[in-house]
């Protein structure tokens, strides 16, 4: 009998079954509630806060991973900090999509090489390299390549 | 006698594992492993919900407000207290309590169908109404640029969600029956715990889902 000793997990008393329930179905109407009024970008800060909470209790309690072994702990970690990694880097790319559309915000600088032909339309080639001085609106120094 | 008692009591112990405690520790990293794969499978769907509903905000709003949110507290409700159940029978089997261990798992597959039927009623309407994804998207009465995209991610998501309820239920089903059986005791109810984990996660995804097309849209 004593090899069956190190199977018997840590068996949570039912008082805490009974509270983490509790606490969740709180969490869930005080969620609910809050949707009924209106506070803007708090709204959804609120409501992904007492998601994560809720989460938490779940995955602490009812999974055990508050007392098993920490290495779930850490897989179930990584699973979330790639998650992160994964939303993180896909909004930063669509929702700054608009910051680099020259027909709505123009040019990020106006005097970036690429945007040379047309800020300096008037002037032909010859000028810009012959007349640079003269030139009020582009100062050509330092995108004109081999004149450092 | 003794060694008799013993080897009936481990019968369970596969032979390429040293000790039980090896074994059931084996069996739930690779649990968990399985349930990172889920986390990354939705959190694909919660990347694509992100994207856009910051492309459409306004849409969304208007759409959500769509869904019946009375229907989708009670769905909350429900799946929280079908994991209580759940975690009450991995708990009774460890005190060695197998009535009750079948009991509460009888108590969440009655939850987990109860949940499907009320999203059965919810999506029934929606069909009705045509408010279906992408190309099947008839209705006419939501302000904003291209409602049918807000459908097309809530069909996506709770859908796959409803899909692993019911995959739960086979598994709880299954367990159930080893557990009438008599195949469990309180050294060994590994396969009850696993199929709990993999319900939580259920349970955990469903608690991202609700506030996120319930409730903020």
């Amino acid at each position: 009998m004593t090899s069956q000793a190190p199977t018997h997990h840590h068996i949570l008393p039912f008082r805490t079954y009974m509270l983490v329930t509790a606490g969740l179905l709180i969490l869930t109407a005080i969620t609910v509630g809050i949707s009924y009024m209106d506070f803007g970008v708090f709204n959804l800060l609120v409501a992904m806060a007492v998601a994560v909470g809720k989460a938490a209790l779940v995955a602490l309690f009812f999974m055990h991973l508050k007392y098993d072994n920490k290495i779930y702990l850490m897989v179930f970690m990584v699973a979330l900090l790639t998650l992160g990694v994964l939303i993180f880097l896909t909004l930063a790319d669509t929702m700054t999509r608009g910051d680099i559309d020259i027909e709505e915000t123009g040019p990020i600088n106006p005097r970036a090489a690429m945007y040379l032909k047309d800020t300096t339309s008037a002037a032909t080639p010859d000028s810009l390299v012959e007349g640079r001085a003269d030139t009020a609106a582009v100062d050509t120094t330092s995108i004109s390549p081999g004149e450092e | 006698m003794s060694t008799e008692s013993t080897d009936k009591h481990l019968d369970f112990l596969e032979h390429h594992f040293s000790t039980p405690q090896q074994q059931a520790e084996s069996a739930k990293l690779g649990m968990w492993v399985f349930l990172l794969t889920e986390i990354l499978l939705f959190g694909g769907l919660f990347l694509a919900y992100a994207v856009y509903r910051s492309w459409h905000p306004e849409m969304f709003y208007n759409a959500h407000l769509f869904l019946d949110r009375e229907l989708g507290t009670f769905n909350t409700v429900v799946l929280i207290i079908s994991s209580l159940t759940m975690a009450l029978a991995i708990r009774s089997m460890q005190l060695g309590k197998r009535k009750q261990t079948i009991w509460m798992l009888v108590a969440t597959l009655a939850l987990a169908a109860v949940f499907l039927v009320v999203k059965y009623f919810e999506y029934s309407h929606k069909i009705h109404l045509g408010q279906l994804p992408g190309k099947f998207y008839t209705f006419d009465g939501i302000e904003g640029n291209n409602p049918h995209v807000f459908f097309s991610v809530y069909f996506l998501m709770t859908g796959l969600h409803g899909i692993h309820v019911i995959g739960g239920m086979f598994a709880i089903g299954w367990v159930l029956r080893r557990t009438i059986r008599n195949d469990f005791s309180s050294a060994y109810y590994t396969p009850i715990e696993m199929t709990g984990l993999y319900w939580h996660l259920v349970d955990l995804v469903w608690i991202f889902l609700f506030p996120l097309f319930y409730l903020i849209g």
